[in-house]
């Protein structure tokens, strides 16, 4: 008996601290489903992209009433990182709302590569920022995903020419040694083929460093890699555990912290951060800025915690991945503001926001209208490129906060451009796909 | 009262040997195959047939062949995982290399593949037994998945390592993968080859092999003796819970997720499949069934029931909270019946049979 009361209080508990769903009947709601993992060896870099795109949606619902007066209702789905209960999140939330789920954003390649099929039979659009299957950049092939601003390819060929920069000439890279320190996975793998084709035209050794997930254990690899291969640079896609892992592994073995770049998800506070003064100089990719001195998150201090209602507690807010996670927001939402522009102010469907991907022009003006002047570059997605691509830049750990160190840096289209469509084409032929035409 | 068996006489020697002897047994099961096969697909929604049926059916597969090898053969092993990685890839490479070729037949071969895969591992069985052998197959398992992501081979070099089912038909317009596949049609095709598979291995235990797997699993000294060769019958017994796990793994990347990187087949994939037939009940081929709807079907019914009842319950807790009464619910089982669902089950038709009357 002890134990049942036990559990009805656990649960009261719970109740009672987050409160009653409170549904009020309202003339328009667009739905919005999350797919998040704050729970599971990835949590500590999920949950701030959680608390980033959930914090965004709720200030437009408190400043602006929703988008064009319809209110936004978002449901979060824990998928742990796991491809299958991904699906099953997938599957739960895309019937929900009035005209079902807006767009989802999975926040895993595994997902991404499982919900790419489903979405589109569902027409439903898939916003995979920076992650994902990167040839379906192609939108001939893939009408309904959504790679922008930039893909694993294009970063891959960024990194090179910032190295190439700052050996002082891409001439330079000549001889040279470059390393991939990878989870093995589709995430890490993604990179592979457009460094292994750079590799040729630049006359550098490539050397390939699998990580089994969680990436717990590297000692071997990082011994390996600093005290035999003895490499120039260091390139990194790692999430989760595996980065601060591998910061620590790196300053174990003496390597030099201002040669090793991560990619976009392996720079972020919670990767340098555990591992203390060793960080300091590790460097990573990013499409955006860091901090909160930005215009749009003054709105969410006074709209979402000033009143007491924030996801997360004020001073983790303009971390790295809650900023990315607000921008993906801010795509899904302009999106939906777009496809509106168009179909009138009603909630969307997903076909109907789908059209607003294709259409979405976020110039300079847009942005600084958001509130994200010189937050991000602009990014015009056209029914052929659904990347965009908008230039990266690099950002340095300080000890305390990243800050960027170089200039925007623009990725080789002319070399990645053409990979992304042939690789479309092959699964198009796979698949038994005919790919639309776009004029 | 429900199960008296008074006035049931067995007249023949095929009466006697019946799958289900009793009449009650005989009516339930063909009560449940028409709910399955019709009631089902009626009733369900697309959410439930390919979230919830899917993976059920695709796990009991799986649960099954391990229980062949581990609850009936006594052979345990933790490569599952692996097993079913091998099916799902060797499916993979026969229906891009053969696009004319039928998915039964890729998914027959490609259990045939995974059975010598399994005759292979299940070498070392001839010389260790029990936990030893457990560390013997874990090999298999994490050298089977370092394969598939070492060489792009087995991907057709798909950069991400990912590999994504072509659509196939069974005959004319009826697709089970691929984007224009109905859930209610990979749902019929996963049913029958579930069926037919089960029905295979509840005669195959019941034959001379199945008993001479299990002579081999009480003593397998005293089965040597009395002619049982423990060769044939162990790596049989791998032959065939490999060839059942194959066909699983493939089910899993073709017709349940749709597409499928290796590391969707790694160590826990494994755990989880023992932990099914564990709670499930050892040797028991409805064990297999039951322990994979607690395993599979418990955490979804879990995360989804805050949400039914209308609690607004952030989801992290709960996730956390999915994990903490499914810990407790696991420990339950074991404590009140450590032989399993199955068991359980058992006792209650004894029950039912003595009933009201019990002695």
């Amino acid at each position: 008996m002890r134990f049942t009361k036990l559990i009805l209080a656990a649960v009261g508990l719970a109740v009672g601290v987050s409160g009653f769903a409170v549904s009020e009947a309202k003339a328009a709601e667009q739905f919005i489903p999350s797919l998040v993992y704050r729970t599971g060896p990835y949590a500590p870099n999920g949950t701030p992209f959680a608390d980033g795109a959930m914090d965004y949606y709720k200030m437009l619902n408190a400043r602006d009433g929703g988008i064009n007066g319809v209110k936004l209702v978002v449901e979060e789905c824990d998928t742990g990182y796991n491809t299958d209960r991904g699906v099953e999140c997938y599957e739960r939330l895309k019937g929900k709302g009035e005209t079902g789920a807006a767009a989802f954003s999975p926040l895993s390649t595994g997902i991404t590569y499982a919900i790419i099929e489903r979405a589109a039979k569902d027409k439903i659009p898939v916003f995979s920022m920076g992650y994902g299957r990167t040839d379906a950049s192609d939108g001939r092939v893939f009408p309904y995903v959504f790679t922008a601003p930039s893909t694993y390819w294009s970063q891959a060929s960024a990194l090179v020419r910032y190295v190439g920069s700052e050996e002082g000439g891409m001439a330079n890279l000549k001889g040279k040694k470059i390393a991939l320190v990878y989870h093995d996975s589709a995430y890490g793998k993604e990179p592979i083929p457009t460094l292994e084709t750079l590799a040729e035209k630049y006359g550098f050794t490539f050397h390939k460093f699998p990580v089994t997930h969680p990436g717990l254990e590297q000692k071997a690899t990082w011994l390996s890699i600093g005290r035999k291969l003895r490499p120039d640079w260091v390139f990194m896609w790692g999430w989760g555990v595996m980065n601060q892992t591998a910061i620590k592994e790196a300053a174990a073995v003496g390597f030099p912290m201002n040669k090793f770049i991560g990619a976009w998800w392996s720079g972020a506070e919670p990767d340098t951060r555990p591992a203390g003064k060793a960080a300091i100089g590790y460097k990573s990719a990013a499409f955006h800025s860091p901090g909160s001195n930005f215009i749009v998150h003054q709105d969410i201090f006074q709209h979402v915690y000033g009143k007491g209602n924030g996801t997360t507690t004020e001073d983790l807010v303009g971390e790295v991945l809650y900023n990315r996670g607000l921008i993906n927001s801010v795509f899904v939402s302009e999106a939906i503001r777009t496809a509106m522009s168009k179909y009138g102010n009603k909630a969307m469907t997903g076909e109907q926001i789908r059209w607003g991907f294709e259409n979405l022009d976020l110039t300079n003006a847009k942005l600084s209208k958001l509130g994200l002047s010189r937050f991000m570059k602009p990014v015009k997605i056209t029914c052929l490129n659904h990347e965009g691509g908008t230039p990266l830049r690099i950002q340095e750990w300080k000890g305390q906060q990243w800050e960027f160190v170089s200039d925007w840096i623009e990725p080789m289209n002319d070399i990645v451009r053409p990979m992304i469509e042939a690789s479309a084409a092959k699964y198009a032929a796979e698949k038994g796909i005919t790919p639309r035409t776009c004029n | 009262m429900l199960y008296r068996e008074a006035g049931q006489f067995k007249t023949s020697y095929a009466k006697d040997q019946a799958i289900f002897p009793i009449l009650q047994d005989r009516v339930m099961m063909v009560l449940m195959l028409v709910v399955a096969f019709v009631g089902v697909p009626m009733l369900a929604s697309e959410y439930w047939l390919s979230t919830i049926m899917l993976p059920f059916l695709v796990f009991s597969l799986a649960a099954l062949g391990l229980n062949l090898l581990t609850g009936y053969a006594g052979q345990l092993s933790l490569g599952t995982g692996g097993f079913m990685a091998t099916g799902a890839f060797a499916a993979y490479k026969l229906a891009v290399a053969f696009p004319e070729m039928n998915i039964v037949i890729v998914f027959l071969l490609s259990g045939v593949i995974t059975a010598a895969v399994g005759v292979l591992f299940g070498l070392p069985s001839l010389r260790i037994k029990g936990f030893y052998l457990a560390v013997a197959t874990l090999a298999s398992q994490f050298f089977l998945i370092w394969m598939f992501n070492k060489f792009p081979w087995f991907t057709n070099y798909s950069s991400s390592g990912v590999i994504s089912a072509p659509p196939r038909a069974v005959f004319g317009d009826f697709f089970v993968t691929g984007s224009s596949a109905s859930p209610a049609n990979k749902y019929l095709f996963t049913l029958v080859i579930v069926c037919v598979l089960a029905l295979a291995a509840k005669n195959i235990v019941r034959s001379h092999v199945g008993r001479s797997w299990m002579a081999i699993r009480d003593m397998d000294i005293a089965a040597e003796i009395i002619g049982i060769k423990p060769l044939q019958t162990k790596l049989g017994a791998f032959a065939v819970s490999s060839f059942y796990c194959g066909i699983s793994g493939a089910l899993w990347a073709f017709i349940y997720t749709s597409s499928v990187e290796a590391l969707a087949f790694d160590i826990t994939r494994s755990f989880q499949i023992l932990f099914m037939i564990i709670i499930g009940g050892l040797g028991s081929i409805l064990g297999s069934f039951m322990g994979a709807a607690f395993i599979v079907l418990l955490p979804i019914f879990l995360s989804n029931a805050p949400t039914m009842f209308g609690l607004n319950i952030s989801v992290d807790l709960i996730s956390h909270m999915e994990f903490m009464i499914f810990g407790a619910l696991i420990i339950f089982f074991l404590i009140v019946e450590p032989h399993g669902l199955a068991r359980l089950w058992q006792i209650g038709k004894e029950k039912l049979r003595l009933w009201p009357f019990p002695y």
